[in-house]
């Protein structure tokens, strides 16, 4: 059972958050359970298992992306580590699925 | 069994679910006197649209001649500062030849605003009660067209509304319905599994070409279809936002490939390609998202599904717009402008087929007469801009 998260499809490497999962959550992944240690909000997504450098990141079993660096299993998968093989992505402060105005 | 409604029969035989006045103006510079002319009719069905551009394009002039002679229309008053290049005279001459009441006021001729405004409001009157005479026919859901959108997603569209609102495009076809889907720019990376649902080969590399034509379109302007609060919600790339985007077309056969303006011909799903051909020229293919629910209602959608994850709050002139709500937190924030909360596949309350069901009982409702909830709220966004199309394939609309 992967609690809070989904596993769409499995060929994923990505699980993504059905509710927001707070700090301390526990997580059972491929082959480990990880423990969260940032708050993973509604819709954002965490690795499923290791993921390497150059990998591609895949959800509904489709390819969304590529690792721009090693992403450990557990970790939150978004724009800080994965990129698009088309066209780069725009984001704000906020991307991170906290409000800036709150947070700060 | 196909229910049926009272639908406004045209005299050109399209049906409307909807009987509205519309006044357009044809230049930035006659806005504010066509706005002062709606302002009179806060209690009826009187509705702004327009094109802001002083300089002539074929593509809007196409488009406003649709959306004047849409089924939901009545009746069509221009306003027209009177040196602007929009041809109106042709655009006269399009709603006329379908026996619509229609005008044209000059400001420049009509004495200035004062005047214009008390010349537009008094004929606006007597259009309404005009329009009140239209003939009623009993129409059913193969009379429909449909679109489909998604704005303000986020990582839940994917999940909940958009495979809802496709579950509700599949029932809706399956009772003869036409439904529209596009933004090939949020279609980049599905190009060949939409391909193999073509209903001919030579449709399916149509379908490819369109979305490849948008990769290089989006790649020249440096960024993708994607709004900032897109990652906000989760989602990272363009790709996975076209995945999530793509599953609100259902699992029907594509029946066609459309541009805007184009009507479908019979039942089925259509693609509609949003983005301009040849060179970039005028910007982003289209800058917000009424700017594609408006080309929708060009090709003759009667209402338009709306799926959002961050939450838009946008309606429509002509056409109304019922919204789903993909993610629970946001339905709970503004629960006033959703009108289906898909939000429930994500917790578990409910199946996709439900909320699919729910959605296609509200569009026979909507179109029965029932409001939407953006449509009560008075939102009546309309947005169009400078584009340039080619006109469609051989190969884009298959016969039957």
């Amino acid at each position: 059972m992967t609690g809070p998260f989904l596993h769409l499809h499995p060929d994923d490497n990505v699980l993504v958050a059905r509710a927001s999962a707070p700090v301390g959550t526990e997580v059972k992944l491929a082959s480990s359970t990880a423990t969260l240690t940032q708050t993973i909000p509604l819709a954002h997504k965490i690795a499923y298992r290791d993921i390497v450098a150059g990998e591609r990141i895949l959800k509904y079993g489709m390819p969304i992306g590529i690792a721009t660096e090693a992403i450990a299993a557990g970790a939150h998968v978004h724009i800080h580590n994965i990129r698009s093989a088309y066209t780069p992505t725009h984001a704000l402060q906020d991307a991170n699925g906290q409000s800036p105005e709150t947070s700060k | 069994m196909t229910e049926k409604f009272q639908g406004y029969l045209r005299s050109d035989g399209r049906k409307g679910i909807r009987n509205t006045v519309v006044v357009a103006y044809l230049v930035e510079c006659a806005h504010f006197v066509a706005s002062k002319i709606v302002a009179g009719f806060d209690d009826e069905d009187v509705q702004l649209i327009g094109f802001p551009g002083c300089f002539p394009n074929e593509y809007a002039a196409r488009v406003m001649g649709q959306l004047c002679t849409h089924p939901n229309v009545g009746a069509v008053l221009f306003v027209s500062l009177g040196c602007e290049s929009f041809d109106k005279v042709r655009a006269k001459g399009t709603v006329a030849s379908t026996g619509r009441p229609v005008e044209t006021l000059v400001i420049q001729r009509s004495g200035g605003t004062a005047k214009t405004v008390e010349t537009g409001r008094a004929w606006v009157r007597s259009a309404l009660d005009e329009v009140a005479k239209v003939e009623r026919a009993p129409m059913g859901v193969d009379e429909l067209i449909i679109g489909t959108i998604c704005g303000g997603s986020d990582g839940t569209s994917g999940i909940s509304g958009n495979p809802a609102a496709g579950k509700a495009f599949d029932l809706l076809i399956g009772e003869g319905a036409a439904c529209i889907f596009e933004e090939t720019g949020e279609l980049i990376s599905c190009e060949d599994i939409m391909a193999e649902r073509a209903k001919t080969p030579e449709l399916g590399e149509e379908l490819r070409a369109a979305v490849q034509k948008a990769e290089r379109y989006y790649a020249t302007l440096g960024y993708g279809s994607f709004a900032a609060g897109n990652a906000a919600g989760g989602l990272s790339t363009i790709e996975e936002k076209s995945l999530g985007a793509y599953v609100k077309s259902g699992d029907s056969q594509i029946s066609g490939l459309i541009k805007p303006g184009d009507v479908p011909p019979r039942g089925g799903l259509y693609l509609m390609d949003v983005v301009p051909d040849g060179e970039v020229r005028f910007g982003f293919p289209n800058i917000s998202d009424n700017a594609e629910i408006v080309e929708m209602i060009a090709s003759g959608a009667h209402m338009t599904l709306f799926v959002t994850g961050r939450g838009s709050v946008v309606g429509s002139a002509i056409s109304p717009v019922i919204k789903i709500c993909a993610n629970p937190d946001t339905y709970r924030a503004l629960e006033g402008d959703m009108d289906v909360n898909a939000g429930d596949i994500i917790e578990g309350k409910r199946s996709i087929a439900e909320v699919g069901q729910e959605i296609r009982d509200l569009v026979v409702n909507v179109a029965k007469g029932a409001q939407t909830k953006s449509e009560a709220l008075g939102h009546r966004e309309f947005i169009l801009t400078y584009k340039s199309f080619d006109p469609i394939g051989p190969s884009c609309l298959p016969a039957v």
